[in-house]
């Protein structure tokens, strides 16, 4: 009895030590983004919105931001149309070495985002394209299309597969079937797909470090403010980054999984 | 013969919709990783960068101490992390599956990776906040009279892997979590009527079924961690560099591509080692 309370005991005490642990820096974050005076540390001072205002406020932190929706919108909605055809095309016909296309596909999940970077910097220096943020939306598709492609084509069932037939039998060309009646039927996957794509684009940070130049998304602009140190400002545009990032989750985890459990 | 043109109407039809996938594909990830390929056996003359088709750059990492120490402080930390998150990560995953009530449960994971979704440069600035010489266990300690001094905790390899164990506690506990819910009850319980105690039961069980599932994780955060520039940069300064560190440097100041070709070449080749060993590993396990 006593030791089956002190194993309780213990396992308690982890879980919220280690929860601490995992939201410590999150909440020092948040937290100091309030404070007012010009150190984000300890004593809290009281609070204020100030640093929100200078957030909103500033023109290149505004375009920065700007600049990372469109991306990572742009990429994700390319990758998602890509991945979703080439799912289609590998899970409903037979083709030849579709093995070795399915692995062709997924290839750049295995890479590491800097190598794919390098690799895209050094090709566009060698054919003389200039930066600018389309070459950052091309890294992002690249990092994205394996993503959506797996997603998608996991979630083509042979249940699908006879519905997709009937509509064939009854006349549909090949393309209202795909877009009236496989897309819909495979939209929570799709969406899915679409917003962890939309988040990763809006999170990644060397391929836009990389393949940028005047122009450039959030995470890097946050990356040169880095340099003047700790500032309550950086703590603020901090917190509306991760804000946004839970925001979609939540937008995906209310339109996708609410409605595959309804389902 | 109707039904083979059939087929190969199909076919074509097919290739229609792999097509633009595939040529993304190579467009923008298979020429390039031949270019960088070729780039790495190329050498810099001045800003011109001239193709010289020998291995002068792979000889070069191996003799020059500084560029191969990257590899090795690399490889330190990465093995340093993954055991470390493994080890926290794997209770953490126990307790939710068993401890948590079930309706929770769900809740419960949510939390332990919601600040998995902050941006990767968000997150090592968030740990500099705690970390640095005026930050907050700093500032704390000396306000509570613990300490005089403020301790070096940034700008070391400390700070690196904590920044790294950070997200990869929450990335394992995920994966750990799902194989352990994975398990039937009942391999447990026919254990414990066999008159297993706890320790022996989780010991000679559980832990070895969810072995596979370990290692899936811990070669993730391996691929993740050996590659990753930006944790080391914030948080780990500039004493000692990682592999990515010194990649960065070679493009930055002195613009050689060649030699960042090859050591992007050599940390994909360490990775694809890690990768066979890995899958050799699960084959074995299973047979």
């Amino acid at each position: 009895m006593i030791s089956s309370r002190i194993s309780k005991l213990l396992s308690w005490s982890y879980l919220i030590a280690l929860y601490g642990f995992i939201f410590l820096p999150v909440a020092v974050l948040v937290l100091f983004s309030f404070q007012d005076g010009r150190l984000p540390v300890p004593p809290f001072n009281g609070a204020t919105l100030k640093w929100y205002g200078e957030v909103f406020a500033d023109s290149r932190l505004m375009s920065a931001l700007g600049n990372s929706l469109m991306v990572a919108i742009g990429s994700a909605s390319v990758a998602c149309v890509l991945g979703f055809c080439a799912a289609y095309g590998l899970a409903r016909f037979v083709l030849p070495a579709s093995r070795l296309q399915r692995g062709l596909l997924i290839a750049p999940m295995t890479v590491s985002y800097l190598i794919i970077a390098l690799g895209l910097l050094t090709t566009f220096n060698w054919i003389g394209v200039s930066l600018s943020l389309w070459t950052v939306g091309i890294g992002h598709v690249v990092i994205n299309l394996p993503l959506c492609f797996a997603i998608i084509y996991a979630s083509m069932g042979d249940h699908q597969k006879n519905i997709e037939r009937a509509a064939r039998d009854l006349g549909a060309a090949e393309w209202q079937v795909m877009t009236q009646i496989s897309a819909p039927m495979l939209m929570p996957s799709i969406l899915a797909a679409f917003f962890l794509s939309v988040t990763f684009s809006w999170d990644e940070f060397i391929i836009a470090f990389l393949l940028s130049r005047f122009d450039v998304t959030l995470p890097v602009e946050i990356w040169s403010m880095l340099r003047s140190g700790l500032n309550p400002k950086t703590n603020a545009v901090g917190s509306v980054v991760f804000l946004v990032s839970v925001a979609l989750l939540l937008l995906l985890e209310l339109i996708v999984f609410r409605r595959t459990a309804k389902k | 013969m109707a039904h083979a043109s059939l087929e190969t109407r199909e076919n074509r039809r097919a290739w229609g919709f792999v097509t633009p996938a595939l040529l993304w594909t190579i467009a923008f990830f298979v020429i390039p990783f031949i270019v960088m390929a070729a780039i790495s056996l190329a050498t810099r003359k001045g800003r011109e960068i001239v193709m010289a088709w020998n291995f002068d750059n792979y000889i070069e990492f191996f003799e020059k101490a500084h560029l191969l120490k990257g590899l090795f402080v690399s490889l330190e930390i990465t093995f340093t992390v993954t055991l470390i998150s493994v080890i926290l990560a794997y209770p953490l995953a126990w307790i939710i599956a068993e401890r948590v009530p079930q309706k929770w449960q769900r809740m419960a994971l949510i939390m332990a990776i919601l600040p998995f979704w902050t941006s990767y440069v968000v997150r090592s600035y968030s740990w500099l906040l705690v970390l640095a010489q005026n930050g907050v266990i700093n500032n704390s300690l000396v306000y509570l009279g613990v300490i005089s001094e403020p301790l070096e905790l940034a700008s070391t390899r400390s700070a690196t892997v904590i920044g790294f164990v950070h997200f990869f506690v929450m990335l394992l506990t995920l994966t750990i979590y799902a194989n352990l819910v994975q398990m039937p009850p009942n391999y447990r319980r026919a254990a414990a009527d066999l008159g297993a105690n706890g320790f022996q039961v989780f010991w000679h069980v559980v832990l070895p079924l969810t072995l596979p599932g370990i290692m899936v994780g811990a070669f993730l955060t391996f691929v993740l961690c050996i590659g990753d520039y930006i944790t080391p940069q914030i948080l780990g300064g500039n004493n000692e560099l990682a592999l990515p560190q010194v990649i960065m440097l070679q493009l930055g100041r002195r613009a050689d591509f060649p030699m960042a070709a090859t050591l992007s070449i050599i940390l994909m080749g360490v990775v694809t080692l890690a990768y066979i060993a890995c899958a050799r590993w699960l084959r074995m396990e299973r047979t």
